[in-house]
């Protein structure tokens, strides 16, 4: 069992760094082939060579990127399997269809016209290369479309019905799997982030350029199109961030309690806006939850039910059962010691299933199947020692929250900062102030970008499927010992690829900025 | 046949077909492991440029051939992927390394030198394929696993499938599954210098060099086909019966071939054109082998894989607890899910003929030393 712990911890583990490392390339990946698009638009629009220059300068940077993106992703698909073949088995028939489909239809898509966006200049006509950079800005959406329904559905399982002969579940609503409103704010939500994380890139690197007052135009020309991309995508990542906290409002109120550090619940919650957690608190006890607390007054029931004199439970709320409707109304509901004992019996009563089925006695099976359907809804919390169990990370996800949301607000000004610098305050492009901001805000956007996600993974543990599984039921038998050696292996190889990928952007960006972009065909 | 059994059959199908495009793709892989050879700096950039222009769509194939494997026939994602862990990974990382070594290796910047990333694409060229084709020997020489549904419900270990401790290394120690490993290696090796032939086009003792290349990997291959195929008519196999039992059958996939013998005339054919592929480009003025061999070795691999999955043929036995072994029918998904994405595969023709019109496209003109040489994007 102590082996299981291990495993569960070191596979967790070694999916959160390829994720992390893969979603470092991604989001720049999904934002940077809009705006070389938009670019390469303009150009075949106007036929003004600037823009030709202007696309294959941003084109460069991405063809590095979208190769780490590449490479990291092809782990993280796998890992399914490696890592969590239990899940890969249990929900299979669910969650490998997405899958399936992002191969077919985006990755295809994506592999194919990327060869004729970085080969094709003088193969194909102009119009041809600009739809074929077109296409690939559109698998890349479309691939992050099917693995964020994946994703979503996780998070919030639908579409599906428990097939006890199997002990696995069945899809038999596909439409739910792709339609429900948790996989529609994930992906308009993760995809427009990749939006302002592109768009803020062009900022800080065009920031660099003016700095060195080289290729002035270049950067002048492309904070323009990043500005309007970022400010854009950050409008929508604020509108779909707004639907999202709704839905966990609904289908992961734990997740959101714990965001909160919240504990006892109230009608009109406030929203901390600062505080620090205290690390000591635990479920039931009376020590204060957050140090230091300013709050905004109704701010959390307005986050969460858009109404200000709405209840929001918290973890000891949610332990002991109380719950909200989605109309936004508390009811008395099932506690978190009673869902342990509904999943005990789930499982005991899936095993007696088992034996009834293999020893052909129908009228015991109908009993067994009776049971399992009564406590099916708790079937994971049977795999949980105590409701504590079910807390998530209370301080990791409270700072992932108020991180992004903190950037996430800074980075809306900076957008705004740079569409009134290209358009009514030229001058601000030539302030040091100006140049220094947009380079120290690349690391920022990566920072909100990664929160989010840490946000939405811490948040939703120990889930693997909302209520259904628990990460430590969903892993492979492997021993800990592989996965710890597997996760070094990967964290060294990213880790050094993460290096490579670096120094040859920086080399390749200090390269432009000390030449003539415009007259240098080559660069 | 029941509706169930026909869209098995049918997502079966469609992995043989992925397995082959995957098969024919690996001819980038082969190209990969020729790049350490004596060759002109001249020589290795064309070769790396034409190969450049088509790793996604290998790693692509790879990567569609695991979600389709994992929508279709989740049992075999979880227990193979799960059990053999240091084999899957082991191939992982050799597509890892590919990815970057691409884009990477002439950048400035790159931080560890042209030759770590020409090492990397070698050492990935040749595992790859070697431990690729391993891992699809299991579907004939069986590996070491269980499968107990009933564990969910157990306190201890809920996790379905259980491999042996040796958890993929234990290909290694099975001669039959490195045969088709080198085999594969082989036609990787093949395939890629008929590439070259049909793609660059530079002084005439490259195209020569490249000639002899695949007539000497040509051969090679071809010795080591016709072994593996030996061993794989006169290998014994598990089939399922009737009653659900699972037993042993001596010479199970000539059995397969002679009972489905439309399998058996595709298998010729396919063979016959790979072979003329190999012989037209070793011994002609053609450039189109490729073509002829690829679509050859396609067709073997479909028909591999049709003996290996269908008639009730356990295409993953367990050689340990053989009443674990996979079919088709305990394997599979369900018929919901099976339905609905078939309705997604009749994008598959459509997914095609783009990925054709846009090879033409690019391909029409060959590689020249002008283009590495002027094109803004390199490898």
């Amino acid at each position: 069992m102590n082996d299981i712990l291990s495993t569960v911890e070191w596979s967790r583990a070694q999916f959160a760094l390829t994720a992390m490392y893969h979603w470092l390339f991604v989001p720049l990946t999904i934002g940077l082939s809009l705006i070389v698009a938009i670019m390469e638009s303009i150009y075949v629009r106007t036929g003004k060579q600037r823009w030709k220059s202007i696309t294959k300068f941003w084109m460069t940077l991405f063809g590095i990127n979208f190769a780490c993106g590449v490479a990291t992703g092809i782990i993280l698909e796998f890992e399914f399997g490696t890592n969590w073949s239990n899940y890969s088995w249990f929900v299979g028939d669910i969650f490998g269809a997405p899958l399936a489909i992002e191969g077919i239809v985006a990755f295809f898509m994506e592999a194919t016209f990327v060869a004729v966006m970085f080969f094709g200049w003088n193969k194909v006509s102009r119009r041809f290369h600009l739809a074929s950079t077109w296409l690939v800005a559109v698998g890349v959406s479309l691939s992050a479309l099917w693995i964020l329904v994946a994703n979503a559905w996780m998070q919030s399982p639908v579409g599906m019905k428990f097939d006890p002969e199997q002990m696995r579940n069945v899809m038999d609503n596909f439409w739910a799997l792709v339609l429900s409103p948790v996989a529609i704010n994930k992906f308009f939500h993760a995809v427009t982030s990749g939006w302002i994380l592109a768009g803020v890139f062009v900022i800080g690197v065009s920031s660099w350029l003016l700095w060195r007052k080289r290729n002035v135009e270049v950067a002048r020309d492309s904070i323009k199109v990043g500005a309007w991309v970022g400010l854009v995508g950050i409008l929508l990542t604020m509108y779909t961030g707004d639907g999202s906290a709704v839905q966990v409002a609904k289908v992961q109120p734990m997740k959101l309690a714990a965001m909160e550090g919240l504990y006892d619940g109230k009608i009109g919650q406030e929203l901390v806006g600062f505080g620090l957690v205290n690390t000591d608190k635990q479920p039931g006890d009376s020590l204060p939850a957050i140090h230091g607390e300013i709050s905004i007054p109704y701010g959390l029931s307005v986050l969460a039910n858009h109404d200000p004199n709405t209840f929001v439970p918290g973890i000891n709320d949610l332990i002991a059962g109380v719950a909200l409707t989605p109309q936004g109304d508390t009811i008395n509901t099932v506690s978190y010691a009673e869902r342990i004992a509904m999943g005990r019996q789930a499982r005991a009563a899936l095993a007696d299933f088992d034996a009834a089925r293999k020893g052909g006695d129908s009228i015991a099976m109908k009993e067994a199947l009776t049971r399992i359907d009564a406590n099916y809804e708790f079937f994971g919390y049977g795999f949980l020692d105590k409701p504590e169990d079910a807390v998530p990370n209370v301080p990791m996800t409270f700072y992932a929250f108020r991180i992004m949301v903190m950037i996430g607000t800074y980075l809306l000004l900076l957008a705004l900062v740079a569409i009134v610098a290209t358009r009514w305050r030229t001058s601000w492009l030539e302030k040091r102030w100006f140049h220094f901001v947009g380079i120290a805000s690349i690391p920022l956007v990566w920072i909100c970008s990664q929160a989010g996600w840490v946000l939405a993974e811490v948040g939703r543990q120990p889930w693997a499927i909302q209520n259904l599984m628990p990460t430590n039921a969903a892993i492979s038998s492997i021993p800990a010992s592989s996965v710890q050696f597997t996760f070094w292996l990967f964290a060294v190889l990213f880790t050094l690829m993460l290096a490579a990928e670096m120094s040859i952007m920086l080399r390749y960006i200090n390269r432009v900025s000390k030449t003539d972009m415009l007259n240098n065909p080559k660069l | 046949m029941t509706e169930l059994e026909m869209y098995q059959n049918y997502w079966w199908l469609l992995i043989a077909v992925l397995g082959a495009a995957l098969v024919f793709m690996l001819f980038v892989l082969g190209g990969q492991s020729m790049l350490l050879s004596r060759l002109s700096e001249q020589h290795r950039q064309l070769m790396v440029n034409s190969l450049g222009r088509k790793w996604e769509l290998t790693f692509t194939s790879l990567v569609v051939f695991g979600g389709a494997f994992f929508a279709s026939f989740p049992l075999f994602y979880s227990t193979s992927f799960g059990g053999a862990y240091w084999l899957w990974m082991s191939i992982l990382l050799c597509f890892v390394f590919q990815a970057v070594s691409y884009e990477f290796r002439r950048k400035r910047g790159n931080l560890y030198g042209r030759v770590s990333y020409d090492v990397l694409l070698f050492i990935g060229g040749i595992l790859g394929c070697v431990l690729l084709g391993a891992a699809v020997g299991m579907f004939f020489f069986g590996a070491p696993f269980e499968v107990t549904r009933g564990n969910l419900v157990e306190g201890t270990n809920p996790v379905i499938s259980q491999w042996a401790p040796t958890h993929g290394l234990e290909v290694i120690t099975c001669w039959q599954c490195l045969l088709l490993g080198f085999t594969v290696f082989f036609l990787a090796r093949t395939l890629a210098a008929m590439y070259f032939v049909n793609n660059i086009r530079t002084d005439e003792g490259f195209e020569r060099r490249m000639r002899r290349a695949c007539l000497g990997n040509g051969l090679v291959f071809a010795v080591l086909f016709v072994l593996f195929a030996v061993v794989l008519i006169l290998a014994p196999g598990y089939r399922c019966a009737a009653d659900g039992e699972v037993i042993q059958e001596a010479n199970l996939y000539l059995n397969n071939l002679i009972g489905m013998w439309w399998w058996g005339v595709i298998f010729l054919v396919g063979v016959v054109l790979a072979l003329y592929g190999i012989g037209v480009t070793a011994f002609t003025r053609t450039r189109a082998g490729i073509w002829f061999s690829g679509i050859g070795a396609a067709l073997v691999v479909i028909v591999l894989f049709a003996i290996a999955g269908y008639g009730s043929t356990c295409y993953l036995a367990s050689t340990t607890y053989p009443a674990s072994s996979l079919t088709l029918a305990n394997s599979s998904s369900s018929l919901f899910t099976l339905k609905t994405m078939s309705i997604v595969s009749l994008l598959v023709p459509f997914v095609l003929a783009y990925i054709v019109y846009v090879w033409r496209k690019m391909n029409a003109a060959p590689l020249t030393d002008s283009d590495v040489s002027k094109d803004s994007h390199q490898y």
